[in-house]
């Protein structure tokens, strides 16, 4: 009886010493393996729908930066591990894998969004859960939040060239068509504010659903109004349409074309020279910009991803700086803490990007950013005029961070 | 004037493109009351053959014409008897079995090409309205449609095979007392049904580009148009589109498309109210 009593409680309090033990371990040890301990950083990119073809080069160029980022030995001594969710052009997925990344996974930073509708969805759930949040792609401007640092070109980067240049060279009637979201109507507002800054006047503006295929009635009618150009900023797979049917109308050869969205989906790519020759846009970085870092950045994508990368745009290029202007914040601030990062970043950093330099503004939280005016010829970017170091003036008007660090709004351009 | 004879143009190539999609779920549901969902994903395989044929330099008249029908057919013929088969007389089952189907092909053509949008280039030019310009693509629309639902009303009417056909839709169980197999039958049907599913996606792929999902497009105005257009195939799918099809088109001419897009759906929804077994479950009840 007693020799059973005895091996129980031995047993007991062994078992208890082991557990306890297999319990504290996990403590002990993390400091001992806290210093390899990945920096998580997030990715929510569209890969599949409307937005796919212009995501998945954009989270290639993301997991190009990182793959840069840790072959010079990470961050902090910490390598850096990219998580990526596919938001499939789904508003719905963009908010719940927001809130996946920001709770459970709990990332340092998160890289991503690709139409303004799914930027401005998760911008709030980013600010309310306390999570540093870069959008790259080239938007309709006005964003002013502490918590977002937006490293995409804005209208008076860029519409602001193309509008006098198609005023002065094809005429002064402009019609424009545009997608029926919030980037649609902001920037025909802006295409409308230069147009008429420029001594031109807008006849019409049509604004398109992204899942609308069929143009025909839009193409009768901007015949009917007979303008000198026609300005377009429509977004998607679907809207590629609008362009085929204009070529196919044989609307191409009697009318030109400008647009604050075109090319950014392996357009010259996927179709014919004869859709796409003549349209006129403007960016931050084209492949075929005459810099180093150009060609650098080239051969890297190629030579990380092969030779049959569809032709990259500032998208894409915008994506490699967000994650290496987070990098540098990361580095001035010595910290990956949020705050830390936002002073470090609200300091004035620069990086070379494709295109050159590229200057965080810290009153805004937008790049002073090199901008380029093209013309597609024969399937390449033919660059017709550059604008070295172009501000964020469109933002820079109604933002300033430093003084009011609470603003956390997106200011809109009034036109009437 | 001019511009009167642009939209009317227009508004024919909008009645022929929606007569275009239709006419392949009419036969299939028409004849067996089988709710094909993947009837989109079959549009969607056609305008992908005519994609890969061009691409290897065969000419897309022959690619749109030939091919995508003969392909589309051949795997409707598949899909008839590996899965559809099984279902018939159940309606609720055959709309979850073609939904997964549709599904399904969506998720092979997306692993086989990408879910990139891929182009056709248009095989014809423009021509000129009074100084308008217009696509002569929407001629060939329109041509397509009218020879298909013209095809397809000779066959029924004129053709052995035709009549059986016939038959077996308003008889089944007679029609095998005289010795018909329906199986059969229906096998032919479905495959003939997919076979103008594939050539109407072969035809527009031009006009609205080739990529995985976009099935999902046509697939809600064709099953409007084959509801509205009720029991007789061919009658019904030309009144059908040609009701709903001037209504779009006007309405987006005169406000946006999306305008056009309600009032297509307010027209169908006001008609299955007035007529619930379609047009001619109501009038010309006995054509074809």
């Amino acid at each position: 009886m007693s020799r059973t009593t005895d091996t129980r409680r031995g047993f007991l309090k062994m078992g208890a010493a082991l557990g306890g033990t297999a319990l504290a371990t996990p403590f002990i040890a993390r400091n001992a393996f806290a210093a390899a301990e990945p920096i998580k950083v997030g990715c929510l990119l569209d890969m599949s729908g409307a937005l796919g073809v212009s995501g998945q080069p954009m989270l290639q160029a993301t997991q190009y930066a990182v793959k840069v980022l840790n072959d010079q030995g990470g961050l902090l001594g910490r390598p850096i591990k990219l998580i990526n969710y596919d938001t499939q052009s789904s508003m719905q997925l963009y908010t719940q894998y927001a809130q996946q990344l920001a709770l459970k996974d709990k990332v340092a930073v998160v890289q991503g969004g690709i139409t303004s509708a799914s930027r401005e969805a998760i911008r709030p759930i980013f600010d309310r859960f306390k999570t540093l949040y870069f959008y790259n792609t080239q938007y309709e401007g006005g964003v002013c939040d502490r918590d977002i640092f937006c490293t995409g070109t804005t209208p008076a980067q860029t519409v602001s060239h193309i509008v006098p240049y198609a005023l002065k060279n094809w005429g002064k009637k402009v019609y424009i068509v545009a997608a029926d979201y919030n980037y649609g109507h902001i920037t025909a507002k802006w295409m409308t504010k230069y147009t008429r800054e420029g001594g031109g006047q807008v006849l019409e503006t049509d604004f398109f659903p992204l899942d609308v295929t069929d143009f025909s009635s839009a193409i009768s009618k901007i015949q009917q109004a007979a303008p000198d150009v026609v300005l377009s900023a429509m977004v998607g797979a679907n809207h590629l349409g609008f362009y085929r049917q204009w070529a196919a109308a044989g609307m191409k050869a009697k009318i030109p074309m400008a647009s604050s969205t075109f090319g950014l989906a392996n357009e010259l790519n996927s179709m014919d020279a004869s859709v796409t020759n003549g349209i006129v846009s403007a960016y931050g970085w084209y492949p075929t910009v005459n810099a180093p870092e150009t060609t650098s950045f080239l051969d890297g994508m190629t030579k990380m991803f092969g030779p049959n990368l569809p032709m990259l745009s500032e998208l894409d290029s915008a994506s490699y700086e967000g994650m290496m202007f987070w990098a540098e914040g990361v580095k001035k601030a010595g910290s990956i803490e949020r705050m830390a990062v936002i002073k470090a970043l609200e300091t004035g950093i620069s990086i070379d990007g494709p295109a050159g330099k590229a200057t965080m503004d810290p009153a805004t939280h937008h790049v002073v950013h090199n901008t380029f005016l093209a013309e597609a010829k024969d399937k390449k970017w033919d660059i017709l005029e550059n604008f070295p170091a172009s501000p964020p003036a469109d933002t820079a008007a109604v933002c300033n961070l430093l003084k009011n660090p609470r603003t956390d709004k997106q200011f809109v351009v009034e036109v009437n | 004037m001019d511009l009167i004879g642009l939209v009317g143009f227009n508004v024919l190539v909008g009645i022929g493109t929606i007569a275009l999609i239709t006419v392949g779920l009419g036969v299939i549901y028409g004849m067996m009351k089988i709710i094909n969902l993947a009837h989109g994903e079959f549009m969607m395989l056609g305008a992908y053959a005519t994609y890969v044929s061009t691409s290897h330099g065969i000419n897309i008249w022959i690619a749109m014409i030939i091919i995508a029908p003969l392909f589309v057919g051949l795997v409707g013929l598949v899909v008839e008897r590996c899965l559809i088969r099984f279902l018939y007389g159940r309606m609720i089952d055959t709309m979850l079995a073609t939904w997964g189907l549709s599904l399904g092909l969506i998720g092979l053509m997306t692993s086989i090409f990408g879910n990139d949008p891929r182009g056709v280039a248009t095989p014809v030019g423009s021509f000129s309205i009074g100084h308008y310009a217009a696509s002569l693509y929407g001629v060939v629309i329109i041509v397509v449609a009218l020879l298909s639902l013209a095809g397809l009303y000779a066959m029924l009417r004129f053709t052995r095979y035709g009549l059986i056909v016939r038959a077996t839709m308003q008889n089944a169980n007679m029609a095998a007392a005289l010795g018909v197999a329906p199986p059969t039958i229906y096998m032919s049907t479905f495959a003939l049904g997919a076979a103008l599913a594939g050539l109407a996606g072969g035809i527009l792929a031009p006009i609205s580009g080739v990529s995985p999902v976009m099935g999902s497009a046509f697939i809600a105005k064709a099953f409007i148009t084959v509801l509205g257009g009720g029991a007789a195939i061919v009658t019904g799918t030309s009144l059908a589109s040609a009701l709903f099809g001037f209504i779009n088109i006007i309405v987006s001419f005169k406000s946006t498309p999306v305008i056009g897009e309600v009032a297509l759906l307010v027209a169908a929804v006001v008609m299955i109210r007035i007529l619930p077994q379609g047009i001619t479950g109501r009038f010309l009840r006995r054509s074809l």
